[in-house]
């Protein structure tokens, strides 16, 4: 009950930070800190969070644990992803990065969210937004930078760019550049697990806009049909390139699009609400089948780099977002507010991560070029003993 | 000629699309006859063969050739039997299906391809493919008015690349007739879409070379093809050379070297050869090396000229 009155208060002096000189709230804020001497690292502090909106199942609770370090976690790696790709936005401009280029800051609460209560061995895949997915499966900026450069230190060995990210250690099985068509994938992941009983899930991403791709109801219906352990996360960040949610489909409550499959809507903003609403889905998933989490988001950038993402969307709504929504400043607010971290203690961590981008930024540019004959390796588990062109007809080269 | 059953849509289309093909045609024609759609190619092509049945005249944008393939059942399947299978009694051919295809400098595994190949399997559908502004207006005119299905390949570097004067007005060129863009009399060049300009390159740099002379054809329609005129091309030149983007291994190539090789075998100097991509996926960082260059379309016209 207390944790509640205080984080209803801190998500009333959050959204309102510009008039923040609200007394009432400053004594909540100092009782709280008295009660659980939240300074410790590992204490438990409880946050409020906005009601989730469900479809034939019930809500998960409201009301959400965390600690320091997690809270502390939770910035570091929403404020590396948000570098990264505010780094690979001015890489494309200088035309270190060039072709198909998707950025993911706006929705960085969503994955961080996602993987504080998932592990390694729980699948993902996901869409050609894949960066950032990239770095919460236990990737680096070099590897994603250099991808994107097309260097052979990337993620991928400089071969795919920017929509194609995997890690097969940590079972993240990749970006896809066909829109809707890792959905099925995923009920084929979670098959998997159900057929090897290892109690994990497959989390399956789209967007609002593949949401209307037919794949996905064919999908539902074989997951639902065998009951098979898996999240249907679809990131409603209400644009699909220049169309708005509600412009592309009949209905844009995509957590009850599977009708008879459950769903719950979360507060993609929220890192911990997802964390919580995430959490909770796994544990549904794993007993009983498969669930829809929309998450609603919001993407800053546009929709990739071709796109100022302005002519379909106004500038204020734009800034509002940013204003009140934004996942790393509900974050920073919560360091703050509770007296987990100072100011120069999160500057201190931004300047950090900020040189990790940089240094990260300067080897991928410093990279070495994927080899010639990786054109025709990974074709087929052998190269035929082919030859290829050299410069000119008379040079053959033997793949081997 | 003007036909008020045109319906214009596919994603984005009513901003003018992400190549502004369509642009302008919103605030012309209106909403009723330009307009967005989902992310739902199946549903789009399937959508357009049933607007063509009831005898409107649908023509629909797939926003990269890369993302046909999940409308594949409805052409091969739908829209090309629709005739047949029904007796005459219905067909879609008021259906044009445009789509972007091709290298464009570094768009990587799924927006580059050239599917072409895969529709000129199926009998039924008629598969076009510009090599230019001028041609693209004209062919495109053509096959929405044209009784077939068409399948509409547009290449899209051109959409950056090419300058060109277009006739205003309605300005047709027949589907189903090849052009001859460049007359020579040593070596026979086929090429459709982008590699026409390859093609014209490479038999620019010959000439000058040392004065072989090649004669280019640019398809123009993929089916049915222009058999005639390639046939009597080479059977002036003896040498036959196809260009194209997509994957050498059951290009479209492959069909027209084994044609004109029955066609015109005692006529043949040399072997007909194919310049074409790799069988790879189509690669990023690798483009240049994929895609048929000048360079190594002068090297085939030299084999073929010295065999
Ligand atoms: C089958 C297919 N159709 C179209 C595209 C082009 N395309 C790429 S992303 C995109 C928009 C998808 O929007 P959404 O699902 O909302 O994801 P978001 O980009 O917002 O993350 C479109 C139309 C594609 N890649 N694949
Ligand atoms: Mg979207």
């Amino acid at each position: 009950m207390h944790g509640r009155a205080l984080a209803n208060a801190l998500r009333r002096a959050t959204s309102s930070r510009a008039e923040s000189s609200a007394p009432v709230l400053n004594r909540l804020w100092s009782r709280n800190q008295q009660t659980q001497a939240a300074s410790d690292d590992s204490s438990l502090l409880e946050v409020d969070v906005v009601p989730y909106s469900t479809h034939r199942i019930d809500s998960p609770g409201t009301t959400v644990n965390t600690t320091k370090a997690e809270l502390q976690q939770f910035f570091e790696t929403m404020y590396r992803m948000r570098r990264m790709e505010i780094a690979a936005d001015m890489m494309y401009k200088a035309k270190y990065i060039r072709g198909f280029c998707h950025l993911y800051d706006g929705q960085e609460a969503v994955l961080v969210g996602m993987e504080a209560a998932l592990t390694f061995k729980d699948s993902i895949i996901t869409s050609y937004r894949d960066h950032c997915t990239h770095l919460g499966r236990g990737g680096s900026v070099l590897e994603v930078m250099a991808e994107l450069m097309g260097k052979a230190n990337g993620a991928t060995k400089g071969l795919g760019g920017s929509m194609h990210m995997y890690k097969v250690e940590n079972h993240f099985y990749g970006g896809c550049g066909i829109v809707g068509a890792q959905v099925p994938l995923g009920a084929g992941l979670g098959f998997a697990h159900k057929y090897r009983k290892d109690g994990s899930v497959a989390i399956t991403m789209y967007g609002d806009g593949a949401a209307n791709q037919g794949q996905i109801f064919e999908a539902f219906n074989m997951a639902a049909l065998w009951d098979l352990p898996v999240l249907f996360v679809c990131e409603n960040n209400h644009y699909g390139m220049g169309t708005a949610d509600y412009r592309g489909a009949k209905s844009a409550k995509y957590f009850t699009r599977g009708d008879y499959m459950p769903g719950i809507k979360i507060d993609g903003m929220d890192a911990l609400a997802v964390k919580n609403g995430v959490a909770y889905a796994k544990e549904y998933a794993v007993a009983n089948g498969p669930i829809i989490l929309e998450m609603d988001t919001y993407r800053y950038h546009g929709h990739s780099m071709s796109d100022p993402g302005s002519t379909y969307r106004t500038r204020d709504e734009i800034s509002s977002m940013r204003q009140l929504r934004d996942p790393i400043e509900r974050i920073r607010s919560l360091l703050l507010n509770n007296e987990l971290l100072d100011t120069a203690e999160l500057k201190k961590i931004e300047k950090a991560i900020k040189k990790e981008v940089d240094s990260a930024v300067e080897e991928a540019k410093a990279g070495p070029l994927p080899k010639e004959e990786m054109l025709w390796k990974n074709i087929y588990k052998d190269t035929l003993g082919m030859h290829m062109r050299g410069r000119d007809s008379k040079t053959k080269i033997k793949l081997t | 000629m003007h036909n008020s059953g045109v319906i214009v849509f596919g994603e984005d289309v009513g901003f003018g699309g992400v190549f502004r093909c369509t642009l302008g045609l919103q605030e012309k024609f209106g909403r009723h006859r330009v307009f967005n759609t989902p992310i739902s190619e199946q549903g789009i092509v399937g959508f357009a063969i049933g607007a063509a049945a009831q005898g409107l005249t649908p023509v629909a944008e797939i926003q990269f050739a890369d993302y046909i393939h999940p409308a594949f059942d409805q052409f091969v399947n739908e829209a090309a039997k629709y005739r047949y299978r029904s007796g005459n009694s219905f067909n879609c051919g008021g259906m044009t299906v445009r789509a972007p295809y091709g290298a464009v400098g570094h768009g990587g595994h799924y927006h580059s391809q050239s599917p072409e190949a895969f529709y000129t399997h199926v009998p039924g559908l008629r598969v076009v493919v510009p090599s230019g502004p001028r041609e693209a207006k004209g062919l495109l005119l053509a096959s929405i008015q044209h009784p077939d299905p068409v399948v509409f390949f547009e290449a899209k570097m051109m959409y950056r690349t090419a300058v060109e004067e277009v006739p205003t007005g309605d300005y047709t060129i027949p589907v189903g007739q090849a052009r001859l863009a460049r007359e020579g009399g040593d070596v026979t060049i086929v090429a459709w879409g982008q590699m026409v300009a390859v093609a014209e390159q490479a038999a620019a740099v010959v000439q000058e070379q040392g004065g072989v002379s090649c004669e280019v054809i640019d398809l123009r329609t993929l089916l049915p093809w222009d058999r005639a005129t390639v046939e009597a091309s080479v059977s002036k030149t003896g040498r036959l050379i196809v260009v194209h983007e997509a994957p050498i291994t059951s290009g479209f190539g492959a069909e027209i070297v084994a044609a004109i090789s029955k066609r015109c075998f005692l006529r043949l100097e040399s072997p007909p050869v194919r310049v074409c991509g790799y069988d790879t996926p189509f690669p990023l960082i690798y483009e240049p090396l994929y895609v048929p260059s000048t360079p190594r379309v002068v090297d085939a016209i030299h084999e073929a000229v010295k065999f």
